[in-house]
């Protein structure tokens, strides 16, 4: 890449504006479903907090669902409790989430590889004790019931149809993402990828890593609490999966099936994980984790990179 | 005070047998991990394996019980080089995220995989009738099949220990854990060592998932829901450790033992709390080499 390509990198392509039409399209063509629409913009927003933390700063982690969880739980426990206005709910979710993202991150990033990978598998499980043993707060194994979701600025009412939970989600995803589109071409994101190649390079240089890595992995948790306020808010449930090892796991599939550390992986491989999943799993929930275990097997074996990297390698 | 005294012989005992379950079972990780660098969470997948085997084969063939260890264990080894040759070599040195991925696409397949073929319900483990019932050591009686359990993993213990510290290959692996480079230029078939390594830690997790039955149950989702125990055995034992995971799974499994007894409602979480606490101690594990 020459200077002149580096420096213009941070612009706006258009081919930037294809998922944003394609999820207006898919609302027009598709408006029965609209309830599917919104949990797969709501994930594509989880999926692309994780790819802060996986793709940009190279933190591997298996307990991304605890902000997740935390996020939905936080929404969620307010919306049941008498406090249903969203946006304030989204900001709570956010903040609990971030605040589990930056105690847990102190312990957790002085670690690395399995050691680290462990401990964030430890936070997730954790949690999910609590919110388990918490029944009277949470639900339990039964889930949180009985949210009630006011009007979006006390005008917009979630309709049956979902039209508003989708309008909410995808303006939610689309301010997110263009946070998260900001950070990662700023200095500060350019250092994360620093961070990500050459760890012992950039200590060397002075950057103030640990720093970093924290600072970054707060704000992903408290993107992924949002996340899991929009799906708490416009599905008015919140399950204890919500915290589980699979959602942490499941997360990184779709993410490895769009393409890491490229911003757009979460765009392609949520929705293709979850429509698949939305035909195979009515056919049978047991077969479909066959059929994704094999996929991840041969995506790493054959197709690094994902979607978005055989993409690459076609156009060279 | 007896009511004491019996609560904490009880504790240690039942914790003593958790204990040998989970070092059997997480040996070969923390030994795959420092040899390889393999961040293996499918390891769990070949303790399911030798559970299931030896229930299949006891239940339905009528194999004699120490029969179907050995087999189970046998058959596991086997199977793990299988998976070794054919993927796991591929991805030596690669990134953390491909192993993550590509053994979490392992366990998946096997939760659907063992759903498939026995059910999606838990597999009962008669033990045979010589270890059913109590032994007697005179003060107290303990359940005989646990004490077998504890005894077998002793005796195991102490065969692995002493075979790495006196045989030839014992002696090549703790070389190419300490510097594979230098093992490599002094002559040693690291690939084969690899293979033999993986091997022996999968056949002894195959060993540690039947004896283990009745502590952690054999049921489709095993390798997903005991993940989180393995990979603390290794992390706070230190990776590459032989000794460490030892220590590591006793105190993971008496205190778990104990906390689960004492405070049944909050009993989960103290596991989780000392292990974080541990690590921020000691990032790299009680017996972690400081690099």
């Amino acid at each position: 890449m020459t200077v002149g390509a580096f420096a213009r990198r941070h612009r706006y392509r258009p081919l930037e504006a294809l998922p944003w039409v394609a999820a207006l399209a898919a609302a027009i063509v598709f408006p029965s479903y609209l309830p599917l629409g919104s949990q797969i913009l709501a994930t594509i927003l989880f999926a692309l907090s994780a790819d802060l933390v996986l793709g940009y700063a190279g933190i591997v982690t298996l307990g991304h669902a605890a902000f997740f969880g935390t996020g939905a739980y936080t929404a969620g426990i307010l919306a049941a409790n008498g406090w249903g206005e969203p946006l304030t709910g989204l900001l709570a979710g956010a903040l609990a989430a971030g605040l589990v993202g930056f105690l847990s991150g102190l312990v957790v990033l002085r670690t690395t590889g399995l050691t680290l990978l462990m401990q964030t598998l430890v936070v997730a499980t954790l949690l999910h004790e609590a919110a388990n043993k918490a029944s009277s707060i949470t639900g339990g194994d039964d889930g949180l019931q009985g949210m009630d979701v006011w009007p979006i600025f006390g005008i917009f009412r979630f309709d049956l149809f979902g039209r508003t939970a989708y309008a909410y989600c995808l303006v939610v995803l689309f301010v997110c993402w263009w946070l998260a589109r900001r950070l990662v071409h700023s200095p500060f994101g350019r250092s994360l990828t620093g961070i990500r190649e050459n760890i012992r390079r950039m200590h060397a240089i002075g950057a103030p890593v640990v720093h970093r890595r924290l600072v970054i992995y707060t704000i992903s948790a408290a993107l992924a609490g949002v996340s899991g306020a929009l799906i708490a808010q416009t599905t008015s449930f919140v399950g204890l999966t919500s915290l589980s090892l699979d959602r942490s796991g499941t997360v990184l599939i779709m993410l490895i099936i769009g393409g890491v550390g490229q911003l757009y992986g979460a765009f392609i491989g949520v929705p293709l994980y979850m429509v698949a999943q939305d035909r195979f799993s009515e056919i049978d929930p047991v077969y479909w984790y066959f059929w994704i275990g094999l996929l991840m097997v041969v995506v790493v074996v054959f197709a690094r990179g994902g979607v978005l990297g055989l993409f690459d390698r076609f156009r060279r | 005070m007896t009511d004491t005294l019996a609560a904490a012989v009880s504790i240690l005992f039942h914790g003593t047998a958790l204990a040998m379950v989970l070092y059997l079972i997480s040996v070969g990780l923390s030994v795959t991990m420092g040899l390889m660098g393999f961040v293996n969470l499918a390891h769990g997948v070949f303790a399911m394996l030798g559970g299931y085997i030896v229930a299949g084969l006891m239940s339905r063939l009528g194999v004699p019980f120490v029969i179907a260890l050995a087999a189970a264990s046998v058959a596991t080894a086997l199977a793990s080089v299988v998976v070794e040759r054919l993927l796991y070599r591929r991805l030596y040195g690669a990134d953390d995220l491909d192993q993550v991925l590509l053994t979490m696409g392992l366990i998946f397949m096997s939760v659907a995989g063992a759903t498939y073929f026995c059910g999606p319900l838990t597999q009962p483990m008669h033990p045979p009738r010589w270890l059913s019932g109590e032994v007697d050591l005179g003060f107290r009686s303990f359940p005989a099949f646990r004490s077998f359990l504890i005894l077998c993993g002793a005796a195991l213990v102490t065969l692995l220990w002493l075979g790495l510290e006196r045989s030839r290959v014992g002696v090549q692996i703790r070389a190419a854990v300490d510097s594979l480079r230098m093992a490599q230029s002094v002559g040693i078939n690291t690939s084969r060592l690899f293979t033999l390594t993986f091997a022996l830690g999968s056949g002894l997790a195959g060993l540690g998932g039947a004896l283990g039955a009745d502590l952690l149950a054999i049921e489709p989702t095993y390798a997903l829901e005991n993940l989180v125990y393995f990979l603390i055995v290794v992390a706070v034992g230190g990776l590459g450790s032989i000794r460490g995971p030892f220590v590591a799974a006793l105190v993971i499994g008496i205190a778990d033992t104990g906390f689960k007894y004492l405070l049944p409602e909050l009993g989960a979480f103290f596991i989780y709390a000392l292990t974080m606490v541990i690590l921020l101690w000691r990032p790299r594990g009680l017996f972690g080499r400081t690099a």
